[in-house]
């Protein structure tokens, strides 16, 4: 077993887990933070995105050992209590989500989108929705919210 | 995935002793390809040394002749730098082609480049670019370095610490990609050197390799219309069920085509 630390949403996180252990699994099942979903497990899907030191990555191709020492956010930790992020808000607005399962990696992919490119073409917002499935919607709304989202210019997360 | 030991190294010689002490220790540098590969028990290494906090490891540097990139910078960061983008934008327009927005943010070229995966964008690079694969004991040209489908010419504990790259006078890359797993179906990067034309082709045959043809053509008129009537022999190339070799034979020379016409 190995002693993992890191900072997960503003708040400190530390267990001793097998070298083994995905980020995934230790967000989940340790720290009972389940907004973050395994979905294929295998890279593909994108369901389990979380933001590690500012940038979304795949928590299921990452062991929770890499992630030691740093500073982890997920979709938890994106708005405080019951309020939705402006980027949210625009998903709910524009029919961005049906079932909700990926809906945690479009919140957190986007994010990183718009941190680093605050006023995207829809073109850049297409291709940046690469590696993420989303098997209801069809991506437009998605696209819209996100454009949405930009315009409103207040997308940056306070814990990232 | 089979558990194993793991070691966060802080120097590049901490870390070769570590691997070098064990029978079939690896080094882990960003993992998109070492992760699927534990979890799938491809791979079931004792230890894996984690380079993350090796600071040396990762960065860009420009001088008037040359491109050196740290092997453990990411995949997006080659795709960002301004700097990149303006000496050696070829090298910018490939990173942005691999994988998704996280893999970028995770994906290192040097372990691309030792994974040498036959289907990957860096050994395009590095070959078409004639660069030299720097690691903690030598350098090593690009010429030798790919060695064969996963196969490079690194000892086992050998660590590449750097891919330094010749500015070319100008280059392009064309990638036709396989649209599940964004790999190179094929690609092609096309770039006048110092040393003259280089062609090197990805995704169509188990190990990156350099088409001398195409380069003798080039050489002679560097336009698309040059390679109308090289021969591309598909009995060298792979044959599965994305594409046959007569398929990929034929995207090689519209690939490179496309990489002349782009090339700047």
């Amino acid at each position: 077993m190995i002693a993992v630390e890191m900072t997960v949403n503003g708040q400190p996180a530390a267990a001793n887990v097998e070298a083994r252990t995905l980020l995934v699994d230790f967000l989940r099942d340790h720290l009972k933070l389940t907004g973050t979903h395994r979905g294929c497990d295998t890279s593909q899907c994108g369901a389990c995105v979380v933001h590690l030191d500012g940038r979304s990555i795949k928590a299921c191709t990452l062991l929770a050992v890499q992630a030691s020492g740093s500073k982890v956010l997920t979709i938890e930790g994106v708005a405080p209590g019951t309020t939705l992020h402006p980027l949210q808000e625009a998903l709910r607005e524009h029919h961005g989500l049906q079932c909700g399962f990926c809906t945690p990696w479009v919140v957190m992919s986007a994010l990183d989108l718009l941190q680093r490119r605050p006023d995207p073409t829809e073109q850049q917002i297409r291709d940046w929705l690469e590696g993420n499935l989303c098997r209801c919607t069809g991506y437009s709304g998605i696209t819209r919210a996100i454009a949405t989202a930009a315009a409103t210019g207040t997308t940056r997360s306070d814990n990232s | 995935m089979y558990d194993f030991d793991y070691l966060r190294a802080s120097s590049v010689t901490e870390a070769v002793a570590a691997v070098g002490g064990t029978d079939n220790g690896r080094f882990l540098a960003g993992g998109m390809t070492l992760v699927p590969a534990l979890k799938q028990r491809l791979a079931s290494p004792s230890l894996l040394v984690d380079l993350r906090d090796i600071e040396h490891l990762r960065g860009l540097t420009i001088d008037g002749t040359s491109l050196d990139v740290g092997a453990m910078t990411t995949h997006a960061a080659v795709e960002e730098s301004v700097e990149v983008g303006r000496a050696v934008p070829v090298l910018a327009a490939l990173a942005a082609t691999i994988g998704d927005p996280q893999v970028r943010n995770r994906g290192t070229i040097g372990g691309s480049i030792a994974n040498n995966d036959p289907a990957a964008d860096y050994p395009a690079a590095a070959l078409g670019l004639g660069a030299t694969i720097i690691t903690d004991r030598r350098g090593i040209t690009s010429d030798t370095f790919f060695a064969g489908m996963f196969d490079t010419a690194l000892q086992p504990n050998e660590l590449i610490i750097a891919v330094n790259f010749p500015i070319p006078h100008r280059a392009g890359y064309a990638k036709f990609r396989q649209p599940a797993s964004r790999y190179a179906l094929v690609a092609v990067l096309v770039a006048c050197t110092s040393a003259g034309v280089r062609v090197a082709v990805t995704g169509a045959s188990p190990c990156v390799f350099r088409h001398i043809a195409m380069e003798e053509a080039l050489e002679e008129n560097f336009s698309p219309r040059a390679l109308n009537n090289i021969d591309i022999d598909a009995a060298e190339l792979i044959s599965d069920m994305h594409g046959s070799s007569a398929y990929r034979a034929h995207l090689v020379r519209v690939l490179a085509q496309r990489a002349v016409a782009a090339a700047r």
